[in-house]
């Protein structure tokens, strides 16, 4: 083989990478029907192995492969027609649409990568469907990755993407980007199903650990995607949260996987390119005055990522941020947080009495941290008894092994004070 | 493309509404419907009588048995329809939320397979 089909070869390779969710976009929007897009796709890109080599690297390799895809799925539909006759009629359609329908102009074509993440996570498809549906034709993320990832078998994932695609087609979920007037509620949508993805790679969790770490990188990726197509407030906010909580990732855990609590890490290990592009989005959705919880969630993690030390961290600031999202965001879980950081202003104390009043409100009963956190604050005024009871609650309600680790460590702790 | 939209609410909840609230309520409904009649969305679109009413049929190897009272027993009863032609799901969505009977009960979204029921 000579070095310039070589060069050649090696040039569809970059072009599959680098343009293949593009085209991927715009042929289900030309064709509207996914699995038949898929196909063209392929049909696409081994046609120009065959032909770039002799022929040349076309001026725009997106066009051409739009095009040549195009063509290949009007074939496949003339020999589904010999079969069944009402095909005919649309591949005769097909052939008659003149090219104008590929745009080529740029902002057409990312319309199609936003229309492919907002069908993906269209609120008619299962929440759980909406991220492997999301996973696998945006990122291009193999089925057998995303089960991997999410510690089930392949053929589950599959089959919630089949059925996913047979819903989009049977039910006409349209192929667009919602128009203005519901643009907000979809795009939380989408925020949501991102966010999903982060945390499933965020989560400490023993076995497949580094399958996971990738699943956060995906989601961040997804977010700089996101904000590239569509600049919203909320889209910078997820986008600062994810980068200000990956950016402690190295510190978060010990070398033997133990959980190690912010208060504990060692700060230079927190990556600290992440922090600055995660302070600067933030800065930028908070000043569009029209942000929401994944700003102010972010605006948090921005504070606890400003101090140098746990010691300097400025607690006024943070609980401030949290009466905002309060309002904005009422939950339990948010309540819980903010008592803590009341606590850490405060003193042990006034944080003690917010959590009992929590917990006597029965909301939070079965959720671990609720737990942990009081232990802690009554260890820390010196109630042990009240620290023990709680601890042992906490593990009795944790699931990961992990965490399940930390709280046995401090349970151990409390029966020997000298340690 | 055409959709039907079941609309399930729980009699209970509609039996206790008082009076003129359930007049409100069916008119309102009636001029939705009017509306979407007018810009030829909708097919077709009834309230029901009570599930007392109804009758499930079977056919079992030519045998025919009828028994009393509707086939699933559920906590929301099926109260209505609307069949509709619309672009997509988005608008069938739309037009479903915006029905009045979607405050108090739930709407079921459903594609109609108009290449018959073998394609």
């Amino acid at each position: 083989m000579s070095d310039t089909v070589e060069q050649t070869l090696a040039k569809v390779d970059e072009t599959y990478r680098s343009e293949s969710r593009h085209v991927l976009a715009t042929l289900i929007r030309l064709l509207y029907d996914f699995d038949l897009a898929e196909e063209a796709l392929h049909e696409a890109f081994a046609a120009a192995v065959e032909q770039w080599p002799r022929d040349g690297i076309p001026a725009n390799p997106r066009t051409w492969l739009v095009s040549a895809g195009r063509f290949k799925a009007i074939d496949v539909i003339r020999r589904r027609a010999r079969y069944d006759a009402s095909l005919g009629e649309l591949a005769k359609n097909m052939e008659t649409t003149t090219s104008e329908t590929i745009d080529e102009d740029h902002e057409s074509v990312e319309d199609d990568r936003l229309r492919l993440i907002f069908t993906c996570c269209h609120p008619a498809l299962s929440p759980e469907t909406q991220v492997p549906m999301t996973l696998r034709e945006v990122c291009n993320l193999t089925t057998e990755e995303i089960a991997r990832a999410f510690l089930t078998r392949p053929a589950t994932i599959a089959q919630r993407i089949v059925r996913a695609k047979a819903k989009i087609r049977d039910a006409r979920i349209p192929y667009e980007v919602p128009p203005p007037s519901g643009l907000q509620a979809r795009l939380d949508n989408v925020l949501r199903v991102v966010y999903l993805v982060f945390n499933e790679g965020y989560s400490a969790s023993s076995g497949a650990s580094l399958t996971r770490a990738d699943l956060s990188g995906e989601a961040i990726r997804l977010g700089r995607l996101l904000l590239e197509l569509l600049p919203e407030p909320e889209v910078l906010g997820l986008l600062a949260l994810m980068l200000l909580q990956e950016s402690r990732r190295a510190a978060r855990t010990s070398p033997d996987g133990d959980l190690i609590l912010l208060e504990q890490q060692d700060r230079s290990l927190w990556n600290h390119a992440q922090i600055t592009e995660g302070i600067t989005l933030v800065e930028r959705a908070l000043l569009s005055r029209r942000f929401g919880p994944y700003t102010i969630q972010a605006a948090i993690a921005a504070v606890h990522a400003e101090a140098l030390d746990a010691g300097k961290t400025d607690w006024a600031q943070i609980v401030g941020l949290y009466d905002v999202l309060i309002r904005t965001d009422p939950s339990p879980i948010i309540e819980l947080n903010r008592a803590v950081a009341v606590g850490m202003r405060d003193g042990p104390p006034a944080g003690l009495i917010l959590i009992e009043n929590i917990l006597k409100r029965g909301d939070l009963d079965n959720y671990h941290l609720a737990h942990s956190a009081r232990a802690e604050l009554c260890r820390r005024v010196g109630k042990i008894e009240d620290a023990r009871v709680s601890y042992k609650r906490a593990l009795t309600l944790a699931q990961q092994e992990p965490e399940r680790r930390f709280l046995e460590r401090r349970l151990a702790e409390l029966s020997d004070p000298m340690s | 493309m055409k959709y039907i939209c079941l609309v399930y609410v729980e009699e209970k909840i509609l039996n206790a509404l008082p009076k003129p609230e359930r007049k409100l309520l069916s008119d309102e409904s009636m001029a939705y419907c009017e509306r979407l009649q007018k810009v030829g969305q909708l097919l077709a679109a009834s309230p029901l009588h009570p599930i007392e009413t109804a009758t499930t049929v079977r056919n079992r190897d030519g045998k025919a048995s009828t028994t009393d009272g509707p086939f699933a027993e559920t906590k929301e009863q099926l109260g209505g329809f609307l069949m509709i032609d619309v672009r997509d799901l988005n608008d069938a969505i739309r037009i479903a939320s915006n029905f009045p009977a979607a405050r108090i009960g739930s709407i079921e979204v459903r594609p109609l397979k108009e290449m018959g029921c073998a394609d």
